[in-house]
C-alpha cells in the first residue's frame, strides 16, 4: 500500500511517500506567504495514482482538499518519532513558532501534551532573530558557540531579548558567548516547560533546530535525560502522517 | 406547557435570550419593579425575588469592554472582571444601566476589589462570603443574608417576610429541578444533544425573569428531547467530556465549540451556570429558613473557598454518572484561583480516576481558536 504525509508546518512543508512501512521519497520546501501553494508543490512532486491514502497534518492541514484525512501534529509527530526511533518516551519539538512536547505510552499513542503557542519565545523564529542581531549565519552556529562560556541571558521575549543582545554587545561580551546563553536560556526553559509532564525515559528531539548539535546537548544537559535526534526528525509529521494514512 | 417549536429553534431562541431581555428589563423597569444587578451564584437570589424585584445577571464575558476597563484596571486581570467593569463603565450593558442596585460578594480577590471602583458608576453593596464552608461560615453567611434584607428593605421602603422568602424559594427550587432534568439527559449514551446547546440553555434560562413560566418551559423542552431520543435522534457516539473550571459562558465557550467541532461532546458543565450552581436544593422544611439558605449558597463549590472540597465530591459524582471520557479544565487568564486548583483536579482525574485530563487558560478574545482548536483535536485523537 502506498501513502503520502503532508507536513505544513509554518516555516517549512514537508512531504514523505511510504509503501508498506518503507520510506520511498521524501521533500522539503519552506512554507511561502501561501501555504497552500507550497503544500500543493509538495503534492504535484510526489503524487502519482498509485497512492492510495493521503493524510495532512500540521497548521495548514486544512488546505489541501486531496486529504483523505486531517489529524493534528501531535498524533503525527509522536507516531512518526516512535518510527525513527522505537525507544523514545517523549518528543520535545522546538518548531519555528511553538514548541510541545508529547508523552507516549509503550505502545508509541500519545499519552499527554503541552504545547506553548502563546508567543515566540523559546521557539526557532527566537534563535533565527538572534542570529540576524548578530550577524551570524543559523548553519555555522556549532562551530560559532564551541568552547565558548554561556553569558547571563534574562529576558526571554523575543522583543527584549534583542536589545540584551545589542547591551551585552556594547559590552564587549564575545558574540559567542551572547549566543551560548541564549541557547541555555531556550534550552532551560523547554526542560522546564516539558518537565510538566512525568519525564522518565528517552526523549526524541525534533523541529528545525535539532539539526544543531549543541541544542540536543545543552537540552539533555538541563533535562538530565538521554537526548536523541534523527538526520530526519524534520520529517516525523509527515511519516506520521503517511503511516496512519496506511490504515 | 405545549412546545410549539422545533428543537434548533428552540436552542436558537436561548442562545439569544440575554439579548431578547432587554426590552423584558426595560418593560419592567417602566412598571415600577426594582431591578437587582448581581454578580456571582453565592448570592442568594430568593431575597431579592421575595420583594418581587427583577433579579439579573451582569457577568459580562465579551471582550468588546476591556480595553475601557484597561485604562483603569491593570491588563493582567481576569478577563471577567474586566468586561464587567467595563460594560459598567462605558453604560453599555442594558441590565446595568437598568439596575437599582448592584450586589457583589466578596469572593475573588479581583472582583472585591473591582467592586470598590463599580461604586462610582451604581449604587454597590457587598455581601461578605466566608471562605470556607465551616460551622462559623454558615452562621456568617446567614447573618449576611439577613444584612442584605435589611439593605433591600430600607433602600426599597419595603418589608420582605418570610412568607415571601419561602415562596420565592419554592419556585427557585422548581426551577432548579427542571434544570437538573433537563442537564441530566445528557447521562444518556450517546449524548442527545451537543453541550453548546445544553450551555445556551442554562445560560438563556438565567435571563428569563418569570422563573415559573420558564420551569415550565424547560421540563416541555426536556420531555421533547427525551422523546425525539426514543425515536432516534441523538448524536453519533463521541467521546464525553466533563466541563470544569471558570465560568464557560459567552467568549469563553470558543473551548466548548473547538471540543465540539473536533469531534467530542460536552456532557456536563460542572462550572457556574451549569452543575455546580443549579445541582443542590434549597432545603425548604428548614424551620429556619436563613439558615437553609446559607448552607445551600455557602456550599457551593467555587475556587475561591479555601479549602474547597465540594468541588472535588461534585467531579467525582459528575465523572461518574456522565460516564465521562476525559475532563477539560478552563481557568480564565490570571484567574489565580481556578489556575492553583488546576493540579487538584489534574490530580483526580489523573490518579484517582485514570482518565486524560487537559488544562487550558482562555481568554475572551478569538485569536487562539486556531491553536485551540489543534489542542482540541489532538487531545480528542488520544482518547
Ligand atoms: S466562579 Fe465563583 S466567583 Fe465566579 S460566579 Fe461562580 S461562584 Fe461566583
Ligand atoms: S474567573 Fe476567577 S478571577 Fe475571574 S471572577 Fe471568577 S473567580 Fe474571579
Amino acid at each position: 500500500m502506498r501513502t503520502l504525509g503532508i507536513d505544513s508546518g509554518s516555516t517549512t512543508t514537508k512531504g514523505v511517500l511510504m509503501e508498506d512501512g518503507k520510506m520511498i521519497k521524501y521533500m522539503l520546501l519552506p512554507t511561502t506567504a501561501k501555504p497552500a501553494e507550497s503544500i500543493r508543490e509538495i503534492y504535484n512532486a510526489l503524487y502519482s495514482p498509485q497512492v492510495d491514502k493521503i493524510v495532512s497534518t500540521g497548521y495548514g492541514r486544512d488546505l489541501i482538499k486531496e486529504a483523505d484525512r486531517k489529524v493534528t501534529e501531535i498524533t503525527c509527530h509522536a507516531r512518526g518519532a516512535a518510527w525513527l526511533k522505537g525507544h523514545i518516551q517523549a518528543v520535545i519539538d522546538i518548531g519555528g513558532q511553538d514548541c510541545k512536547a508529547i508523552l507516549l505510552d509503550s505502545n508509541h499513542q500519545v499519552m499527554d501534551f503541552l504545547m506553548n503557542d502563546k508567543c515566540a519565545a523559546g521557539t526557532g523564529r527566537f534563535i533565527e532573530m538572534m542570529m540576524r542581531t548578530l550577524e551570524v549565519p543559523l548553519e555555522n552556529i556549532d562551530a560559532f558557540v564551541a568552547d565558548r562560556t554561556p553569558a547571563n541571558i534574562t529576558s526571554m521575549c523575543t522583543v527584549f531579548a534583542e536589545s540584551e543582545i545589542v547591551s551585552l554587545l556594547a559590552e564587549e561580551i564575545e558574540p559567542g558567548d551572547i549566543a551560548l546563553g541564549m541557547i541555555h536560556a531556550i534550552c532551560r526553559r523547554t526542560a522546564y516547560f516539558a518537565r510538566k509532564m512525568k519525564l522518565g525515559g528517552d526523549i526524541f528531539f525534533s523541529g528545525g533546530l535539532a539539526r544543531y548539535e549543541i541544542f540536543r546537548q545543552t537540552l539533555e544537559e538541563y533535562l538530565q535525560l538521554p537526548v536523541h535526534t534523527h538526520e530526519l526528525s524534520q520529517y516525523a509529521g509527515a511519516i506520521g502522517a503517511a503511516l496512519i494514512a496506511m490504515r | 406547557m405545549e412546545l410549539i417549536k422545533d428543537l434548533p429553534e428552540i436552542f436558537e431562541e436561548f442562545a439569544e435570550q440575554r439579548k431578547n431581555s432587554f426590552l423584558a428589563i426595560k418593560q419592567l423597569k417602566e412598571n415600577g419593579v426594582p431591578i437587582v444587578g448581581v454578580f456571582c451564584t453565592y448570592l442568594p437570589q430568593e431575597i431579592p425575588a421575595a420583594m418581587g424585584a427583577g433579579v439579573v445577571g451582569l457577568c459580562s464575558t465579551s471582550d468588546e469592554t476591556i480595553p475601557d476597563a484597561e485604562m483603569d484596571l491593570p491588563r493582567n486581570l481576569c478577563p471577567l472582571i474586566k468586561s464587567s467593569y467595563g460594560f459598567a463603565k462605558t453604560d453599555k450593558c442594558p441590565f446595568f444601566y437598568f439596575s437599582d442596585l448592584v450586589v457583589g460578594e466578596t469572593t475573588c480577590d479581583g472582583k472585591k476589589k473591582m467592586y470598590e471602583y463599580l461604586a462610582d458608576f451604581k449604587p454597590v453593596y457587598v455581601m461578605e462570603l466566608p471562605n470556607k464552608q465551616s460551622e462559623d461560615g454558615y452562621e456568617m453567611y446567614r447573618r449576611e443574608i439577613i444584612r442584605f434584607q435589611k439593605v433591600l428593605e430600607e433602600k426599597f421602603g419595603v418589608t420582605i417576610t418570610e412568607e415571601q422568602i419561602r415562596h420565592a424559594t419554592k419556585i427557585r427550587n422548581q426551577e432548579r429541578v427542571a434544570l437538573k432534568n433537563l442537564y441530566g439527559l445528557m447521562k444518556l449514551d450517546p449524548a442527545p444533544m451537543l453541550g453548546m446547546d445544553l450551555l445556551n440553555v442554562l445560560t438563556g434560562a438565567q435571563f428569563k425573569f418569570n422563573k415559573e413560566a420558564s420551569a415550565e418551559e424547560l421540563e416541555a423542552i426536556a420531555e421533547r428531547i427525551q422523546a425525539e431520543y426514543e425515536e432516534g435522534k441523538h448524536l453519533e457516539k463521541r467521546p464525553r467530556i466533563l466541563v470544569t473550571g471558570s465560568p464557560i459562558h459567552g467568549a469563553a465557550s470558543k473551548v466548548v465549540k473547538a471540543i465540539e467541532d473536533n469531534g467530542g461532546v460536552v456532557v456536563v458543565f460542572e462550572n457556574c451556570g451549569g452543575v455546580k450552581s443549579v445541582d443542590e436544593l434549597v432545603d425548604e422544611s428548614n424551620p429556619d429558613i436563613y439558615e437553609a439558605l446559607a448552607k445551600r449558597y455557602l456550599n457551593i463549590g467555587c475556587s475561591c473557598m479555601a479549602p474547597n472540597p465540594h468541588r472535588f465530591t461534585l467531579l467525582r459524582e459528575l465523572i461518574k454518572e456522565y460516564k465521562v471520557d476525559a475532563v477539560v479544565d478552563v481557568a480564565l487568564q490570571a484567574c489565580h484561583t481556578y489556575n492553583v486548583e488546576s493540579i487538584g483536579v489534574k490530580r483526580l482525574v489523573t490518579e484517582e480516576f485514570h482518565l486524560p485530563f487537559m488544562s487550558l487558560e482562555a481568554d475572551y478574545s478569538s485569536s487562539d481558536i486556531g491553536q485551540l482548536n489543534t489542542r482540541m483535536a489532538a487531545f480528542i485523537e488520544m482518547l
